[in-house]
């Protein structure tokens, strides 16, 4: 049986942890694969600690707020360290529906990939997120596709499952924020296999997203720059 | 002596002297301390060497002297800016470093 660690970085989701970490185990219990928790809580203000701790789940608490990166890189090091063959990363703000983790184990199986990517934009159902969204999501596309040639239609998607070998690159190095573009190009130049599946996601069920209207813009020109980064650092150093 | 060199060397000594005293009480790390030695030995010098600017500005083709005061100056500052940058981001790859296995280790005691 695979033995798979869903990885769920919170930051102030008292509202929603519960429900998410709730859901996955249920999940798990009707699927054929063994799910292990691990709630990272990226030190919340809020009852976040107290709330994971009493779950049935792995809960791992940073002492100071690192950032989604940060904090989805400590569950890899977790996962990596204590044998996991795969890692999914799933939203603690309950986006990513549990019901949908099975395509993802089934995807990977059958495409022999190493990181499944869960898009959105495949069969376009559920939420579909705003217009300005969508157009720095295709940005990040072309980006990938002329960087590495590799297309993945929902770059900005933190829905995916990795296998160990990537799970073995992302905890060694995990980008601090918005790690998700960057890390296809890391995954790639390293030369695995990136597949994607069409997932339906919701809207958040509760907290805030990371980025706002006006980071928007420090978002793409960040993210762009950590892309030309990682593609030089790690070209030059073969 | 004038009036404006007594004071440029008061100042300059005063500086070098609290940086001394900064390390020696431990706040300052040496590493960190040597430019602002070498900058406040510079001052110093030129307090007291009050032709040697001119001198200088010539050797090198700068016509105002004032300008090529100005123009180190800054280019020290941005090289040590640049420097500090890099300080702070090397201790915050190891800050994170450190909270993640206090995270890992936390949870290994339990």
């Amino acid at each position: 049986m695979m033995k798979i660690a869903a990885i769920v970085p919170a930051y102030n989701e008292e509202n929603a942890i519960a429900a998410v970490v709730n859901d996955i185990l249920q999940e798990a219990r009707s699927q054929n694969f063994s799910i292990t928790v691990i709630v990272v809580n990226d030190c919340s203000r809020d009852s976040t600690s107290e709330i994971i701790s009493k779950l049935n789940c792995i809960a791992l608490d940073l002492p100071i707020n690192l950032g989604i990166g940060g904090a989805v890189q400590t569950g890899f090091k977790y996962a990596f360290e204590n044998g996991f063959d795969f890692a999914i990363q799933i939203d603690g703000d309950g986006q990513h529906p549990a019901s949908q983790i099975s395509k993802l184990v089934e995807a990977i199986n059958e495409k022999k990939c190493d990181v499944i990517i869960g898009s959105r934009f495949i069969s376009k159902e559920g939420f579909q997120s705003s217009m300005l969204r969508r157009f720095g999501i295709n940005y990040f596309k072309w980006l990938n596709r002329f960087l590495v040639g590799v297309t993945v239609t929902d770059s900005t998607s933190g829905f995916r499952l990795i296998n160990r070998k990537a799970l073995e690159i992302v905890s060694e190095y995990y980008p601090d924020e918005y790690p998700e573009p960057e890390a296809i190009i890391l995954f790639s130049l390293n030369k695995l296999k990136i597949g994607e599946v069409s997932v339906t996601m919701k809207e958040r069920q509760g907290g805030v997203s990371s980025i706002n209207a006006v980071s928007s813009i420090y978002y793409m020109f960040k993210v762009s720059l950590a892309i030309f980064y990682t593609f030089i650092r790690i070209k030059f150093k073969k | 002596m004038e009036k404006i060199q007594i004071i440029a060397i008061a100042i300059s000594i005063l500086f070098l002297l609290y940086i001394v005293r900064l390390i020696i009480k431990g706040k300052l790390r040496e590493e960190y301390s040597i430019v602002w030695i070498v900058c406040t030995a510079v001052l110093v010098v030129f307090s007291f060497w009050r032709s040697g600017l001119d001198i200088v500005s010539n050797i090198v083709g700068v016509y105002s002297p004032p300008n090529l005061v100005f123009t180190a100056a800054i280019f020290a500052i941005f090289i040590y800016l640049l420097h500090l940058s890099v300080v702070i981001s090397k201790l915050q790859s190891q800050n994170k470093q450190l909270a993640q296995d206090i995270a890992l280790l936390k949870e290994k005691m339990k």
